[in-house]
């Protein structure tokens, strides 16, 4: 079962989540895989500790012309739809950094003078945390583009019973491309006004992509209703509750597990998995 | 040359999200004394209007890019659209074979070579603008079509129209909320700022993301300050990024106590800072201070 954790707003709690379903499944005989999906910013490993056994670098295939073989057709040009090549009058410019990796510039050119290279968009990293299999992206720096390594990244997944992806926040292409394997979207809200128009947004995205979601209320006692109130209108299940508790957030201030300093939490975490289930 | 313009741009972004960007923002815009425009640049998950308020004076529709779709009448199932498609973008359904929208990056390789041009490619439109008045200043802000692509294009029409706005009504100050990570929307925001703006906690999750935007900010060259916000939170931390910022030569303009007035007034629909007398708005004040002195 492939479950992913998202939310609209930044800072919800979707790695906190991920990594302690994680930890209590793995203990509970499960096989379990956390992949971070977040290849911006990945935390789980602050918290997973894993080590890491295998980094594989990841690549966008972009244009490289090839001037002996190239006769200035402007076919390259036609194609792009990112002006990531323009055929000028005597040479032909690439912006690598735009290309999409999509092929047509090769694919069109008559004189086969267009090679692809790679443009480097990160590394993917395999390993072990205990029992869970750890998989992580991590974009390069200056790189624009995630969705791309997060594919790459999804392809990578070893075989599991669980599969927990940990996404990045947002509702647009990095996190479509990270949750479009899910079997079941966890959304993470708090609930203030900021927190209710993002989850309105994130509900929205996953109505879209018509994946079965329920919605979980981190530091559940502040804020408002509203987010409660919108849910029970919607006919949004409330899967876990979490309320706002200053040692949980020292707790994950240094990269310690909710479970490990609240083991009290273990039971909700099955419990989590458990209506998950029931949710499909 | 940037130093000549006559206003200047500064966009606080995060790397972590959910460190407070957005609080910020609507307290900084509202403690402005020179009058200043404002972007909302976190376009996928924008939020500062709902403390801004705004009157929305101008809309448009945003296209970035293009989207395939198959017409299922033209199409024989040969399967070429999904043999050259890089994005896994193309799935069988029945015979034929259907184009995902939510996949589909609009490159049109599909509707090139399709042997029976059975494929539509054309605009679409990924979103919406806005140019609103507020009580802090002109916003510039947009919504992002729900599993849209493009999100840095749109931001840079934002940021294009916030100068335009910046000139035409002689503001001196641009003040963009950007979007959390390191991808797209977070580049299109901070490319030829002025100065970046770096909100962050003091967690060992917020000060891996500090260092790794922290580099994007160096990267394009522009000049980092650094606010830390909860930094009640975990005194360690915090003296952990406060000297990361020392070794990068990134000014640390101020540390935000921990503290529950930033849901109270969320939820009121004002700042911080227009919330009443606080020693969180003090504290924001002298990071605005700090601020206008880097930006001199």
């Amino acid at each position: 079962m492939k479950i992913a954790i998202a939310s609209g707003k930044g800072g919800t709690g979707k790695t906190t989540i991920a990594i302690n379903m994680a930890l209590v499944l793995s203990d509970n005989e499960h096989g379990v895989t956390y992949v971070d999906c977040d290849v911006e910013e990945p935390n789980g490993h602050i918290f997973l500790k894993p080590q890491i056994t295998e980094v594989v670098p990841s690549f966008v295939p972009v244009p490289e012309v090839d001037k002996e073989k190239c006769n200035l057709c402007g076919e390259c040009g036609e194609i792009c739809a990112y002006s990531a090549i323009i055929p000028m009058k005597d040479n032909v410019l690439v912006f690598p950094e735009l290309c999409h990796g999509c092929g047509g510039c090769s694919l069109v050119c008559p004189e086969n003078a267009i090679n692809e290279v790679g443009r480097s968009l990160g590394v993917i990293e395999c390993g072990t945390a205990g029992n869970i299999k750890f998989i992580q992206g991590r974009l390069r720096i200056g790189e624009a583009m995630s969705p791309p390594l997060i594919r790459e990244l999804l392809k990578k997944i070893p075989e599991s019973d669980i599969v927990i992806l940990d996404s990045p926040p947002g509702t647009s292409c990095p996190v479509i491309a990270a949750i479009k394997p899910a079997d079941m979207v966890l959304l993470v809200t708090e609930p203030t006004p900021f927190g209710l128009n993002d989850l309105k947004l994130a509900v929205e995205m996953v109505r879209k992509l018509q994946l079965p979601f329920g919605v979980i209320i981190n530091r559940c006692d502040l804020g408002n209703d509203d987010v409660l109130e919108y849910c029970k209108r919607e006919e949004i299940d409330i899967l876990l509750e979490i309320p706002n508790e200053r040692r949980i957030a020292e707790a994950y201030s240094r990269g310690q597990t909710l479970v490990e300093e609240l083991p009290e939490y273990r039971e909700r975490f099955v419990e989590l998995f458990e209506k998950c289930k029931k949710g499909l | 040359m940037l130093s000549s313009r006559p206003f200047k741009e500064l966009v606080i972004i995060s790397g972590k999200g959910g460190t407070g960007k957005t609080s910020l923002v609507a307290s900084l815009v509202s403690l402005n004394e020179t009058t200043n425009v404002i972007a909302d640049c976190d376009v996928d998950a924008a939020d500062l209007h709902l403390i801004l308020a705004p009157k929305i004076k101008q809309r448009d529709t945003f296209s970035g890019g293009k989207m395939a779709s198959i017409v299922a009448e033209k199409c024989s199932g040969c399967g070429k659209c999904a043999e050259l498609c890089r994005f896994g973008a193309i799935v069988p359904t029945g015979n034929i074979f259907r184009i995902e929208e939510t996949g589909c990056e609009g490159c049109g390789v599909c509707a090139h070579f399709c042997p029976e041009q059975a494929i539509d490619y054309s605009s679409v439109i990924n979103g919406e603008w806005f140019v609103s008045n507020t009580r802090c200043g002109p916003l510039v802000h947009a919504k992002l079509g729900i599993a849209e692509e493009n999100s840095g294009k749109l931001v840079s029409l934002l940021r294009a129209r916030a100068k335009k706005i910046a000139l035409a009504e002689g503001h001196k100050t641009i003040i963009i909320d950007g979007a959390p990570g390191i991808g797209c929307p977070v580049i299109a925001s901070i490319t030829g700022a002025n100065l970046v703006l770096i909100v962050t906690e003091p967690t060992l999750s917020g000060l891996h993301d500090l260092e790794r935007v922290g580099e994007l900010a160096g990267h394009f060259k522009i000049p980092v300050s650094v606010c830390i916000n909860k930094f009640d939170l975990n005194e360690d931390v915090t003296r952990m990024i406060t000297t990361l910022a020392s070794v990068e030569g990134w000014k640390v303009c101020g540390k935000i106590s921990y503290d529950p007035i930033f849901t109270k007034a969320q939820v009121a629909g004002v700042s911080v800072v227009e919330y009443g007398e606080s020693r969180v708005a003090d504290e924001i004040r002298s990071v605005w201070n700090e601020v206008v002195t880097t930006f001199a």
